[in-house]
């Protein structure tokens, strides 16, 4: 058995390992999973000489506590988090986009995450864990993945295979940016609601639910009206869809989501945005606006740029 | 033959093979399925059909709408031979301890409880699609006078294994999950197993379904055989 591995004194509210998620499963009704937060799951393996499709620990609002022991490793926090390391004699208040060295007995504490709901942690590690169809990714609805899809529990230690011989210390200069405006793309029953339905859709406030997860966001408003039907012959869905069900309050399926669905679509959210929708907290205020398939490719395209260039740079 | 392609946001392909929910759309629908996903084009991630559309989503750093479709339109969708399409009983168990929604059933449709069981069991159901929730079946089609719309108010916990029914449908919950349909019975089958990843699932789209119905005794049994 392995010397190094990490015990959870505190396990957090939802906290899971997470690595790119597994496709080609739709069909039997296994969504991608996967981190939520693509762009700051990268940064986070890069800040620790990983691989960028290693598996990391994924955590929601208030984060794990844990304590390491083993031979030095490095490990880094990306999000909006606040956390601290406690070493030997001292507690240091951590800091997201930097590597830090830990070693034996020393310990983790990921407070919560700030005004924003994923963090990550990574470390220089390989863990020691089960993959179903190539990937760990927990979903803790179907039980697929590592810790028998469970969510990581107080008392449990976790074992680390192998330690990255790579140990220098990285650091980059990443702000997360904050948007109101998330941009859609027009949905397949769009046309299903009334004109004062849409142009509620495109001009009013919402705001993000407590009733959110990693399966869908739940949003609250001004009700949009139906006028042909609130059921649609069941057919499949996409993360980003945003359905409508009868009671007028639009749904956005996340990473985790149901594969097939009933409700009429209005929109789709913009691949260009998922990262940042997937960070709007309860209580947060979203507006949609539209935009057509043409743009959001070509601005997803550049989202893209952007990130394998932040990449580039650590 | 698939009637119109759209875009489902910027990452998926909607295919609309029509709007009617019968046997012979279904045939097309998976017939497609079946074909592109032997093929592997690059970039496509997942196909979902379902009963009369199939949404093929596809990953936008490698590939684009305009790509995926022009690619789909000119495809050549073989007949599957069937030669993957099952047969399969699934026994279940509908004693009053599982039969949670039967008397809700019997005022809906005005027929006696062993009438509801009569036109239930015993007879092939064909699986248009699975999802929702991993690996559960939705099956058809139910006789004109069993149909029956969803609960009002979804259960937030339907027991794995439930065989339940909504409008021409019936399914079967692969595991505990929140849901609306009308529980008829219950199965001791393992009809999702992600241990078995080449085949996780015991029903597929275009297998055929027959329930048979088992005592009480025989449902606890089941698994010790």
């Amino acid at each position: 058995m392995s010397n190094n591995y990490l015990d959870i004194i505190r396990p957090g509210i939802n906290t899971t390992f997470q690595d790119k998620g597994r496709d080609h499963l739709y069909h039997i009704g296994i969504p991608f999973s996967g981190a939520m937060d693509n762009r700051n799951y990268l940064i986070a393996n890069k800040l620790v000489n990983n691989n960028l499709d290693s598996a990391v620990i994924e955590f929601a609002y208030q984060g794990p506590h844990i304590k390491y022991s083993g031979e030095k490793i490095n490990c880094a926090i990306t999000g909006d988090v606040i956390f601290s390391i406690k070493k030997k004699d001292t507690e240091i208040e951590g800091k997201c986009y930097e590597s830090y060295q830990i070693e034996n007995g020393d310990e983790i504490n990921i407070i919560s995450t700030n005004k924003s709901v994923y963090g990550y942690l990574a470390l220089g590690v390989e863990f020691d864990l089960k993959f179903q169809w190539n990937s760990c990714s927990i979903n803790t609805k179907a039980n697929i993945g590592s810790n028998d899809g469970k969510r990581l529990d107080a008392g449990q230690r976790i074992n680390l295979k192998k330690i990255n011989s790579n140990k220098d210390i990285k650091k980059t200069n990443y702000i997360n940016t904050k948007i109101e405006n998330i941009r859609v793309i027009k949905g397949t029953n769009f046309d299903y609601f009334s004109e004062e339905g849409k142009k509620i859709f495109y001009e009013k406030e919402f705001i993000v639910s407590k009733l959110s997860d990693r399966m869908g966001m739940r949003l609250e408003g001004p009700k949009i009206d139906n006028i042909v039907n609130t059921n649609i012959k069941s057919e499949g869905l996409i993360k980003g869809v945003i359905q409508v069900p009868a009671d007028g309050n639009p749904i956005i399926m996340l990473s985790d989501h149901g594969t097939i669905g009933g409700y009429p679509k209005i929109g789709v959210v913009a691949s260009v945005d998922y990262d940042r929708l997937v960070q709007m907290s309860p209580g947060s205020k979203i507006k949609f606006k539209e935009i057509n398939l043409s743009d959001a490719e070509t601005l997803f395209k550049l989202y893209e740029m952007e990130t394998q260039n932040l990449l580039s740079q650590i | 033959m698939i009637k119109n392609i759209s875009n489902l946001g910027d990452a998926a392909l909607y295919c609309d093979f029509g709007n009617e929910v019968n046997k012979s759309i279904n045939s097309q629908v998976i017939k497609y399925f079946k074909t592109i996903k032997e093929k592997k084009f690059e970039g496509i991630n997942n196909l979902t059909p379902s009963y009369n559309k199939l949404i093929i989503s596809y990953d936008l750093k490698k590939t684009n709408f305009k790509e995926v479709k022009n690619y789909v339109e000119n495809i050549n969708a073989q007949d599957s031979k069937d030669i993957n399409s099952k047969k399969l009983e699934i026994p279940v168990c509908c004693h009053e301890n599982f039969s949670m929604d039967i008397k809700r059933l019997g005022e809906i449709l005005k027929l006696s409880r062993e009438k509801i069981l009569e036109n239930f069991l015993n007879k092939e159901y064909f699986c248009y699609m699975t999802g929702f929730i991993a690996g559960m079946p939705f099956l058809g089609d139910l006789d004109e006078n069993m149909r029956a719309q969803r609960l009002e108010t979804p259960r937030v916990k339907v027991p794995k294994g439930s065989v339940a029914l909504t409008e021409q449908f019936a399914n079967i919950y692969t595991f505990e999950s929140p849901g609306g349909w009308n529980i008829l019975g219950n199965t001791p089958l393992d009809v999702f197993d992600s241990s078995k990843e080449d085949k996780p699932n015991l029903i597929n789209p275009g297998d055929t379904v027959i329930f048979k119905e088992i005592t009480l005794d025989q449902y606890k049994n089941y698994n010790e055989q």
